[in-house]
């Protein structure tokens, strides 16, 4: 497995051996999967549709609708807009959604099509709504289009009708899972406050079976309540990278107060999110939720023993290894190699924050490590034969180099196309943790067993 | 149930008028009765309709030079069309030498804006002096993304000169997304390349084997040119070279000693099999080793092509051995299926090719069709002189092959070959619609509103398609079998892939998952016993 890779590290500047990132569309299609009744729209090549709606429905198990305008050479020529008016009148004629969200393409892009002026000469049925972000596949990465796309609604949908803001808040909860938006609303729910959370794939990407099939799923953020954001007292951005910008978007437009916080991955951040929203609010936190904290500090002392001190590789998406990194060092492990694909700095985006904020919880643990944005899964892997670790955490792509290495090896982030029933449940929050806690010590506890010799097998551990 | 011209019609008037008068020339109702059913295919999809397909990119590098497992096949773009073409089509691959299998490497350029302005042609160089210094791989192809061609970047240029620098096989692909209507045009971009640049590159100047095969068009899609292979070499074959499933360039470089060219998926492959006729003087038969009838006449054909007593009765034993082990084996599986009806809709041959391998389970194909193939594919080789060549398919540059002075043999005398070709599909290809019945249906480029409106006529036991509709089908209730990539299952080539579709469809229709789906306190009173169902109820009936 991988037997092409060698340990000698080389200087490279030719591109990428083995991503650790997708492009820009990819994000932006799952976050318009968030509103309810929105059909994304891909301006460019279908391929790039196709792409996008096949790597997420592998990643999630559901249908993912999109349409595309099927560029062709001619298109691609004398540019796009006639495409775009073409698909904007099929799809409200044909699939009647009450949002259509259009992202660009590396190649609308490269041609520099006139989305806006596009639009607005576009066939648009009464009450319906079109939006579009500028999702250029060759800066950033999804998380970016993501971002991208979440920046669009807000800044095309969300309003301040007054100057008195209303007793809510809003939460961005980044390019995370259903089950993660669930376990965020959740939390937000039991401290009592009202909130307007988007994206929110909860109910349109982990969708019920009932026998019939809904192009449009029940959950979603309401366009209404995407306007309204700008009438909230504050927006919680969840994670630096996909929801930070959008935040300060919302600041600029609405003058909502906007704070970005880690994604709430282990104890510390969702300890930090609740804070948050309990300063602001003036809510206590309910004892079912410390309880909920005290079961997960309990579980993590119980078992100190299984992860103090293991070395761990980690890659993904930044926001997620930021609160990865946390809960990790949280449990005494040592996260000694921290990759994603992800540049450190993007258009309008955050620049250096994933490195300073690894960097600084390593300091504070006393960990060496190496941490790098914009690498790849090649390079990790040098780094792993150069510098071996007892687990590595990531993405699906990391089998082949779990394979290569033997290392037990944990599937967290996206994508997740090798296993079922992750996106229905959360890493974020204290049952998140738990649960993470629970990946990670079968990971462990399954390797030791495998390779104990017999008189070693312990009943109890 | 059959759809009749007035259901068809329906479905279709929901349609803009522009859409209607496109896509009603994309379905007919199957009839006998008529000599020619013409079928419009290889043209746009219109924006905005849901359409399956991808793009010429996705042909190229994801369909024919993915495969090819010494080869490291750069991507020359933004990182992700690499990215999504990296170990998501299951072609399959093994080798004696582990460090020249490329296939779990994805190698993209991963161009920045500063590329996309200032051009990326010094970067994709750079990328190949590093591949070749770390990766050591016997050939490198480069294929092109949207971007490259809107700016202009000269990858034939780039690859010339890296081809002397190195003293390697470095061959380029301008297979941006945006050329011709779909994935169709990637595959004939690529196979011009290999059959331009590749095939004739070996050494060897005979076959080394008694009979020498290539297979054109097979994949290895779960392992289906392994269990091919096996039966195969069993017979008697030598397999040269495999276009282009765990396929290598070290194989492919001395396909043209083969003396005879198997066909299996006519539309990514059938050009290069008439190419490599013209060039060597190889001719094409067309197999089909999907379906255990269609396997036992291909092996028979190829047997016959040949003309040799021995393996001929050689061909006869293995078929006897092979049947004997199955049939028993399926016999179980066949009480389940049997009575279904099923949807099959794949890229270009499958939906053809799977109609027999569901009828021998007794399943009822009532709806086929194909993502991006051609009118042949449909109407079979007869419309080729028909067609006409259209703005799309002009871009595809078309090679010009003459008879190699050195390496043209006859390898039948053309008396033969006429006569064989009464017997055996020799240079030819029926297409879709002759094998399918009366009033059932064939859809080209069949679009989510269509698959809707089509599962609500026809009410399918299976639906079977790729994975972008696999959960829409699901959710409806109706089992779903990916024929693109087969569920991640597979082979269900050839004799025992025959059994693995079967067990596999079987398990469609007997998983318990689908009884549950409906809670089982719908419709029933809250309280038991206590009230009885109100007669204003509907639906609630006394038990």
């Amino acid at each position: 497995m991988l037997d092409c890779t060698p340990k000698e590290i080389v200087e490279r500047s030719g591109g990428v051996i083995n991503p650790a990132k997708a492009c820009q569309p990819l994000g932006a299609m799952y976050a318009a999967l968030g509103i309810h009744s929105c059909l994304p729209h891909s301006h460019g090549s279908q391929g790039c549709c196709s792409y996008h709606r096949s790597h997420l429905t592998r990643h999630f198990r559901e249908p993912v609708m999109a349409t595309t305008s099927s560029f062709t050479e001619g298109a691609s020529v004398f540019g796009g807009g006639s495409n775009l008016r073409t698909a904007i009148k099929n799809v409200f004629a044909i699939y009647n959604p009450d949002v259509m969200a259009v992202h660009t393409t590396c190649l609308s892009e490269t041609i520099g099509d006139d989305i806006p002026t596009i639009i607005k000469s576009a066939e648009i049925p009464a009450g319906k709504v079109v939006i579009y972000a500028h999702t250029p596949s060759y800066q950033g990465s999804h998380v970016t289009g993501f971002c991208n796309m979440v920046k669009a609604m807000i800044a095309q949908l969300s309003r301040a009708d007054t100057n008195e803001k209303e007793e809510q808040v809003n939460i961005i909860p980044g390019f995370v899972d259903p089950g993660d938006m669930r376990e965020i609303k959740r939390l937000t729910g039991k401290m009592g406050i009202k909130f307007i959370i988007f994206p929110d794939t909860a109910g349109v990407m982990d969708s019920p079976m009932t026998g019939r099939f809904h192009m449009y799923p029940a959950g979603g953020a309401l366009v209404d309540d995407i306007r309204e954001a700008g009438n909230s007292a504050m927006t919680v951005a969840l994670g630096y990278y996909a929801s930070g910008s959008p935040a300060h978007l919302l600041e600029r437009n609405c003058r909502v107060p906007a704070i970005t916080l880690k994604t709430p991955i282990g104890i510390k951040a969702t300890d930090d999110f609740l804070m948050r929203l309990r300063g602001k609010f003036a809510r206590e936190i309910p004892y079912e939720l410390e309880e909920e904290r005290g079961q997960l500090v309990d579980v993590m002392t119980d078992t100190h023993y299984h992860f103090y001190g293991k070395k761990v590789a980690l890659f993904g998406d930044p926001d997620i290894l930021i609160g990865l990194t946390e809960f990790l060092l949280s449990l005494g492990m040592r996260p000694v190699h921290v990759l994603t694909g992800t540049p450190s700095g993007t258009p309008g985006g955050p620049k250096g924050v994933f490195e300073r904020e690894i960097n600084e919880m390593l300091a504070v643990a006393g960990v060496e490590s190496r941490v790098k944005a914009a690498g790849d899964l090649f390079e990790l892997h040098q780094w792993i034969k150069n510098e071996p670790v007892d687990l590595l955490m990531g993405n699906t792509y990391g089998k082949y180099i779990a394979r290569a290495e033997d290392i037990p090896f944990v599937r967290v982030g996206f994508p997740i196309l090798d296993r079922s029933a992750h996106s229905y449940l959360p890493i974020v929050g204290y049952r998140g943790a738990l649960r993470l806690v629970e990946m990670i010590s079968n990971a462990l506890l399954d390797r030791q067993d495998r390779d104990a010799a017999d008189e070693d097998l312990e009943l109890i551990m | 149930m059959n759809v009749s011209e007035k259901v068809l019609e329906d479905i279709l008037n929901k349609y803009p008028t522009k859409v209607k008068r496109n896509r009603k020339k994309h379905i007919l109702i199957r009839d006998p009765d008529q000599d020619r059913q013409e079928i419009e295919a290889n043209t746009r999809s219109i924006p905005g309709v849901v359409t399956n397909r991808g793009c010429a990119f996705a042909g190229c590098k994801g369909v024919v030079l993915g495969p090819l497992k010494d080869i490291v096949n750069i991507v020359h773009g933004p990182v992700g069309c690499g990215y999504y073409s990296w170990l998501t089509r299951r072609n399959k691959a093994r080798t004696d030498q582990p460090n020249k299998n490329f296939l779990a490497y994805c190698v993209s350029t991963d161009m920045q804006e500063s590329d996309i302005v200032f051009g990326g042609e010094k970067k994709l160089a750079r990328l190949i002096d590093e591949v070749v210094e770390i990766l050591k791989p016997n050939a490198i192809t480069i294929s092109a993304t949207c971007p490259v061609g809107l700016i202009g970047d000269d990858i034939q240029a780039v690859a010339r000169a890296a081809r002397t620098k190195h003293d390697l096989n470095i061959t380029a692909y301008s297979c941006e997304g945006y050329k011709g209507v779909s994935q169709s045009a990637g595959h004939h971009i690529a196979n011009n390349g290999l059959m331009e640049k590749i095939v004739g590159e070996g050494e060897m100047e005979e076959p080394p084997g008694k009979y020498t095969i290539n297979i054109l068009g097979e994949y290895n899609i779960g392992g289906d040119g392994w269990e091919l292979e096996r039966v195969l070499t069993d017979i008697g074959y030598h397999i040269q070279a495999v276009m282009t499933g765990n396929g290598s360039y070290e194989k492919l470089k001395n396909a043209h000693v083969a003396q005879l060219n198997l066909v299996q998926c006519h539309r990514s492959i059938n050009y290069i099999a008439d190419m490599l006729q013209v060039k060597y003087g190889t001719p094409w038969l067309k197999v089909n080793f999907i379906g255990i009838r269609s396997t036992v006449e291909s092996l028979r054909n190829i047997a016959k092509y040949f003309g040799d007593e021995s393996l001929t009765a050689r061909t006869e034993k293995v078929i006897e051995r092979e049947l004997a082990e199955i049939e028993p084996q399926l016999e179980p599986y066949r009480k389940i299926c049997s009575g279904k009806t099923a949807f099959c809709f794949v890229g270009g041959s499958r939906g053809h090719h799977y109609q027999g391998l569901y009828e021998e389970l007794g399943v009822t194909t009532v709806l086929a069709g194909y993502e991006f193939a051609h009118r042949d594919d449909y109407e079979g080789r007869r419309v080729l002189p028909h067609l006409k060549p259209d703005a799309d398919s002009k871009n595809i540059p078309e090679l010009h092959i003459t008879p190699d002075e050195n390496r043209y043999r006859l390898k039948i005398s053309p008396q033969r070959l006429q006569a064989l070709k009464q017997e055996i599909p020799l240079n030819y290809y029926k297409g879709m619609i002759e094998d399918m019945n009366e009033g059932t249906i064939i859809v080209d480029d069949l679009n989510h509103y269509e698959t809707e409106e089509f599962i609500k006529a026809l009410k399918p036991d299976i639906f079977s398609s790729s994975i972008k509709d696999k959960y829409i089908t699901q959710k409806m209730g109706i089992p779903s079998k990916q024929l693109h990539n087969y569920d991640y299952s597979g082979p269900y080539a050839g004799f025992r892939g025959a059994v693995n579709f079967a067990r596999d469809v079987a398990m469609c229709f007997a998983t318990p998952t689908l009884n549950y789906i409906t809670p089982p306190w719908k419709g029933k009173p809250l309280l038991e016993g206590a009230v009885g169902p109100r007669s204003s109820d509907p639906g609630i009936k006394e038990e």
